[in-house]
């Protein structure tokens, strides 16, 4: 009898373990033979801790399960899946998976993430096997065919990257997967670290020996300790079992990976600055040219992928970059692992094709905030990810829509807000995290947000609003264009849109809310 | 604060000799700085300043290097934190769950700022940006381990069970 528990510091952070536990100890006292398996999260974390059964008709889930809610569902006999207060029915068919296309996510959560069997039953390893089939020059077309945009937040066509860093010059090249992650509402690297790692290993693989790169780093946040003891496991079975090291999968082509560990700054995440952080200096940012793919770390020609956009390529090799492509539609090719979060009544990862509005992801697959309140807001895109109202969520999920409104999907977050939120004090927290993560580089962003701060204090306390507003507007201004990286050049998103949107939150006169939409549309 | 081996930082005064060996056991890798800073704070509960000089040397570079980038990151401490070290996220997916309010009547309660420590040593409070649990906020981590739904009522139990278990 299989019984699954995740083991996603998602699921821990709520009771996983201590539901594990439970269900050991209540077997042994009962006498019942079960095999527990930690399996990686579904995704879905408004269930956990999600406990599965593997029944003849699918595996049933119970969640969320809490340690005294276990001996309860041994009577309801949920081993054999039957009824019980906490039974959400066929994990498969929770409406909110069933709606998904899962492709990067498409074995996370099904099995014990650190057994290579496992995920070679599931179909992993198929991708690699497919690359070195075809050798350098055609991986790389095939991403480039592929029309994959990197998942990091600047939406670049990852094969152009590939292709110029195989072109490149050079002895040593490398890749750097870029699991930074310091969105707030950004999970899905996480997850897919802890849940899914060998997926990870194989896309770092396969961009390896398509640029003719052959160290490897992940460069995985601090206040990330379980991917990181996660990816650091799984690389020594991978190494173990010959698909990292001198002979990839017994090729000729050589590649290993290295775990790397922040240190508490977001500003890392941005690449340049990661590339210094990986040397061992101060996280500041480079200037470009030149670019990394020629000249980035160590000085040596280096591809810097966020994790998804690594993760992505699986598909894109195993199942070829048509496939892939005809997901999606426009410039937004593929699937997106959006991440709902904040006050949302169904939070996680929903993996779909580009094109889905923002109200459908909000209200349809989110179900509308936790509490019941109405929505007031969404922060799309991260920490510099614009502030968009109800009135915006027509916004189909694609880079270039949300550009167009003057937002941006970013990493792929969704934060929910209901009601009861101060949009003039999340642009002064904007600025305020702006100040705080700065590298201290560019005036604007180091002296400017701190300015920014406190220009929005005086308005918060009611002083000189109309002056104080447009003296927040030129800071943007400033900032947009006097900083050298998207911190200092993006931090005016959240902010002005806030402002746009909604106004009454600084103490101005409030137009109808649709006029300000109008303006964008 | 990191906590790379998934237990709470040790404290113990600092040792040259020992410091001399945890430096030297990373010098194989290409950039070794940040695992260094690591490996110190995970063995002496900081980066004591008498190991600036010591990488400095190991390294060849200047003191004035290392120091900048120890000062550069908001991870390493210049001196050892509490016995417990609660971190709470301010970003925003915890805000929209309510983390400001409740993160600042915990530190009225401990009459702590951000960063402090009790005076009896026991829980140091930091802020955090984002932990990757924005699904069920609002969120924390105490000693390296992650909380979920961590509203007002639940940060005083963890409260109450942490200056339970240091008075023992
Ligand atoms: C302030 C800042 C923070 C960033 N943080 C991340 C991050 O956490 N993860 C990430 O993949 N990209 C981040 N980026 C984007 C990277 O600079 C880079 O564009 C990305 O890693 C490239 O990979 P991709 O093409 O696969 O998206 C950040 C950029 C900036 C300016
Ligand atoms: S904008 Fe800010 S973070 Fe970016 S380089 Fe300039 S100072 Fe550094
Ligand atoms: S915003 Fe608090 S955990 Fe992500």
């Amino acid at each position: 009898m299989k019984v699954f528990v995740s083991l996603d510091a998602g699921a821990i952070a709520v009771g996983a373990e201590r539901a594990a536990k439970a269900i050991a100890a209540e077997a042994q006292k009962r006498n019942l033979e079960i095999e527990l398996v930690r399996n990686g999260a579904r995704g879905m974390f408004w269930l956990e801790p999600l406990v599965e059964v593997a029944t003849p008709a699918g595996r049933i889930g119970y969640g969320p399960v809490a340690s005294k809610d276990v001996a309860s569902l041994f009577d309801a006999g949920f081993l054999e899946g039957r009824p019980h207060p906490l039974c959400v029915g066929l994990v498969e068919d929770i409406p909110f998976f069933k709606r998904q296309t899962r492709l990067v996510f498409a074995r996370c959560g099904l099995a014990d993430p650190f057994s290579l069997d496992d995920y070679r039953s599931l179909g992993g390893l198929r991708g690699l096997e497919r690359a070195i089939a075809l050798g350098p020059e055609e991986i790389v077309a095939e991403v480039k065919r592929s029309g994959l945009r990197g998942r990091g937040g600047a939406g670049f066509p990852t094969g152009i990257k590939w292709e110029t860093a195989a072109r490149a010059a050079g002895t040593k090249k490398y890749i750097v997967c870029n699991a930074d992650e310091g969105d707030s509402g950004t999970f899905a690297d996480r997850v897919l670290m802890e849940g899914d790692p060998f997926t990870l290993i194989e896309g770092m693989a396969i961009a390896g020996i398509g640029v003719g790169a052959t160290q490897g780093y992940i460069y995985i946040r601090s206040e990330y300790p379980h991917a990181m003891r996660s990816m650091t496991k799984a690389i020594e079975i991978a190494r173990g079992a010959g698909l990292l090291g001198p002979q990839v999968a017994g090729s000729k082509y050589s590649f290993d990976i290295e775990v790397r560990v922040g240190a508490g700054a977001y500003i890392c995440g941005e690449e340049t600055s990661m590339l210094e952080s990986i040397e061992g200096k101060r996280g500041q940012v480079r200037a470009k040219p030149p670019l990394p793919v020629l000249s980035g770390l160590f000085g040596k020609p280096t591809v810097i992928n966020n994790l998804l956009s690594l993760a992505s390529v699986l598909f894109i090799l195993s199942e070829g970059a048509q496939a892939y492509a005809d997901f999606g539609w426009g410039k937004s090719r593929g699937t997106m692992p959006i991440q709902l979060a904040g006050n949302v009544k169904q939070g996680g990862i929903f993996e779909c094709a580009f094109g889905i509005t923002l109200g459908e992801l909000v209200y349809e697959v989110g179900g509308g905030t936790s509490n019941g309140r109405p929505v007031r807001a969404v922060q799309a895109g991260g920490p510099l990810g614009a502030y968009f109202p109800p009135a915006l969520f027509d916004t189909p999920y694609d880079y270039e829509a949300f550009a167009a409104r003057e937002g941006l999907i970013g990493h792929g977050g969704i934060v929910v807000f209901d009601d009861t939120v101060d949009l003039a004090r999340m642009a002064r927290f904007a600025m305020e995290f702006c100040a705080h993560e700065s590298c201290g580089k560019c005036t604007p962003c180091r002296i400017g947000s701190t300015r920014g701060v406190e220009t929005i204090d005086r308005i918060l306390a009611g002083r000189d609003i109309e002056k104080n507003v447009a003296l927040v507007r030129d800071l943007c201004e400033t900032l947009k264009f006097g900083s050298l990286c998207a911190l200092g050049g993006l931090v005016p998103y959240p902010v002005l849109s806030a402002l746009k949107y909604f106004p009454g939150d600084f103490g101005m006169a409030v137009r109808p809310a649709a006029a300000a939409v109008r303006e964008v549309t | 604060m990191s906590f790379t081996n998934g237990s709470a930082p040790r404290r113990v005064a600092f040792d040259e000799a020992l410091a001399r060996k945890i430096i030297d056991a990373e010098l194989g890798r290409e950039g070794p700085l940040l695992p260094i800073l690591h490996a110190l704070q995970q063995e002496f509960g900081c980066v004591p300043s008498e190991a600036e000089p010591l990488i400095a040397t190991m390294l060849n570079v200047t003191r004035a290097e290392v120091h900048g980038v120890v000062s550069f990151y908001h991870d390493f401490r210049r001196a050892p934190a509490g016995r417990h070290v609660l971190q709470l996220c301010r970003a925003e997916a915890c805000q929209s769950m309510g983390a400001e309010g409740s993160s600042r009547r915990l530190l009225e309660k401990l009459g702590l700022d951000w960063g402090g420590t009790t005076s009896d040593g026991n829980i140091t409070v930091e802020p955090v940006y984002c932990l990757g649990l924005c699904a069920t906020a609002p969120s924390a981590m105490v000693d390296g381990e992650p909380r979920g739904r961590m509203n007002a009522a639940q940060l005083d139990a963890l409260v109450a069970e942490l200056a339970a278990e240091g008075k023992r």
